[in-house]
């Protein structure tokens, strides 16, 4: 028999019990539309996170104390300072290196104020990192020397403190002390779901002195271009070691740390999709169930057809396409709820929805395969009944 | 004249029920020429039933050879077996076992989609074979929408299709009033007398069996008199 001639019988069979058939493609729509969805959703919250790392600028190393991994235990106390700051500028450039200094500190203006993240930072952040300005300027040089009370203000802070009111050359209170506003940024998002507009920089020698310290927490460092990050690295990391004897550094990438994040993201889809597709099993068997109903009830059909001449695989190609067409077409429904709802997701939350080609497809096939796995014994079953004894049965 | 339709030399036939053997044929030889018109009668239990499945090879024999169409069943396999049927044997039987949900041509069709024939001639035939049995105007209705005689005319008109040497009739009036039943035996004795095809009546009614030309009493597995020998 042709193809398209089994596809038809079956196509009628399925029809002509439609409650039951679409009942019985529930459990494997509700498995692949599971799987879609949740690789969807892992795939575009990687994404998401890749893509708010990226957009801090490339080729961007991250110094810091410390082992970097998943397992490097405890924060450090940081001995990074000025010193090495200077020691890590004549390696990798004048202009290529920022160092930061982190607190949080309740910032005022009259009677608003926000808790605000406090980044000291040098006249080099704007070169390293892509932080585009909305108006005034960036810290400068002259800033950081003479530890001026300057401020650039992230959107948001600025929007909460000022209002419709322009800020810049307007005054706010940060730790007891007043800081003139030169600058404030550009709208740009969350970083590991934090606002970066909530975001107020300093100069960080004043920042330094604000709050009695000498160290810097982190120094990043700009590469010329891709391939000059691994090497340089390596110097930074052996340039800090050789002056701070027995203390550990590490220079991380953005490759890296969405090395890190992707291997957690990828795991954590990886299982709800494993689970997810427990429930495609699952509809398997009752795939498998149901076609040992069907082919009990239709024996007499079965029988007809062997003494009209059906051999035996003809009647087990009709069974085997009747589960195959069944399980396939949820998994064409499935498809398309998982996409659909991925959309959904998509447009209702932060998180983006990435539908990856091989994801549609290998549900597609995976579904198909559940279909030949669990049609072929019912099938076979069909196939070997003895057409006098089906012909017989009421 | 060619090969006889069915050919029973000595033809037994035994089953294990329930770790019980019991023997439904106790050596049954008998011929049915081309063209013939012959009914097999008995009583239940007196193995016509058996009879007639190894007539219309759904089944081998234990032992004796027994020959459709010219060709030894013993010698082909289940799928040979089944090309054989779709050859040379046409069904009909006493519950119709036409397929619910599907139209006259479709059903009448049915044995030519098992021999490869493509759809648009099969559908051809299948429409010329029940105009044959006088239901050219009942082509697109299913099962459920025709009466009991008309649908045993689409199974008879399935049982043409493919131009078989013998018809096998099951009881074919059966299930159906004596009016009906009537007109059915006039189709099946028309189609004989006009297409020479062989038609085979397994009844217990005598008053069926009497308009066959020849009658075969079947009784306790045996052959118990046949008007032809």
């Amino acid at each position: 028999m042709r193809t398209s001639e089994l596809l038809g019988v079956a196509f009628e069979a399925l029809r002509a019990n439609r409650t039951r058939s679409l009942l019985t493609m529930l459990g494997v729509i509700i498995g692949v539309w599971a799987v879609v969805v949740l690789v969807a959703i892992g795939g575009g919250a990687r994404d998401m996170v890749e893509g708010e790392i990226e957009g801090l600028g490339s080729n961007i190393i991250f110094v810091v104390p410390g082992e970097f991994g998943l397992d490097s235990g405890g924060p450090t106390v940081s001995r990074l300072d000025l010193e090495d700051t200077r020691e890590l500028r004549r390696i990798a450039g004048e202009d290529a290196v920022t160092a930061g200094l982190n607190s949080s500190e309740v910032v005022r203006a009259g009677s608003r104020e926000v808790f605000a993240s406090l980044l000291g930072a040098d006249e080099n952040v704007a070169n390293v990192y892509v932080r585009p300005l909305a108006r005034g300027r960036h810290l400068t040089e002259i800033d950081v020397e003479t530890r001026r009370r300057v401020a650039v203000l992230g959107s948001q802070a600025a929007e909460r403190l000022f209002g419709e009111v322009d800020p810049l050359g307007r005054q706010v209170t940060i730790g007891g002390g007043r800081f003139r506003v030169v600058g404030v940024f550009e709208e740009v998002g969350q970083t590991f779901g934090q606002s970066r507009d909530n975001e107020v920089q300093v100069p960080l020698t004043t920042a330094q002195r604000m709050l009695g310290v000498t160290r810097v927490d982190y120094m990043a460092v700009r590469a010329a271009d891709a391939d000059a990050v691994e090497p340089l690295q390596a110097r930074l990391v052996a340039a800090l070691e050789s002056r701070h004897q027995g203390e550990r550094y590490s220079a991380v990438t953005q490759t890296q740390l969405l090395g890190t994040i992707g291997t957690v993201l990828g795991a954590l889809t990886g299982v709800l999709a494993a689970i997810a597709a427990i429930s495609l099993l699952v509809g398997g068997v009752g795939v498998s169930n149901i076609m040992l109903v069907s082919v009990r009830e239709r024996t007499r059909e079965i029988g007809l057809r062997k003494a009209v001449g059906a051999r035996q695989r003809d009647v087990l190609a009709q069974f085997l396409v009747e589960a195959v067409l069944l399980t396939s077409t949820g998994g064409v429904l499935g498809i398309a709820l998982g996409v659909g709802t991925a959309l959904a997701i998509a447009a209702l939350s932060p998180v983006p929805a990435v539908i990856a080609w091989w994801s549609p497809v290998l549900a597609f096939t995976v579904s198909a395969a559940v279909g030949v796995f669990f049609g072929v014994m019912p099938a076979r079953r069909a196939g070997r009944l003895d057409p006098v004894v089906a012909l017989r049965s009421d | 004249m060619s090969a006889p339709a069915l050919e029973a030399v000595d033809v037994t036939r035994a089953y294990e029920m329930e770790g019980v053997r019991v023997q439904a044929l106790k050596g049954v030889s008998l011929t049915i020429g081309q063209g013939e018109y012959a009914a097999i009668l008995g009583p239940s239990g007196s193995g016509k039933s058996t009879l007639m499945h190894l007539l219309g090879a759904l089944d081998r024999p234990s032992t004796g050879v027994l020959r459709v169409g010219g060709r030894d069943v013993a010698s082909l396999d289940d799928s040979a077996l089944a090309e054989l049927r779709n050859e040379h044997i046409g069904f009909v039987f006493q519950s119709f076992h036409l397929l619910a949900r599907t139209t006259a041509v479709d059903n009448v069709g049915m044995p030519l989609m098992y021999r490869g024939v493509p759809r648009a001639e099969r559908r051809a035939r299948a429409v010329a074979a029940l105009e044959r049995v006088g239901l050219g105007h009942r082509l697109g209705h299913r099962p459920n929408q025709m009466s009991g005689g008309e649908q045993q005319r689409v199974a008879i008109a399935r049982a043409l299709v493919g131009e078989p040497q013998l018809v096998l009739a099951d009881e074919p009036t059966g299930n159906l009033d004596t009016r009906t039943g009537e007109e059915v035996m006039d189709l099946l004795e028309r189609l004989n007398a006009e297409q020479g095809v062989a038609v085979v009546l397994v009844t217990h009614e005598p008053d069926v069996a009497e308009r066959a030309r020849r009658q075969i009493y079947i009784r306790d597995g045996l052959i118990e008199r046949d008007t032809a020998a």
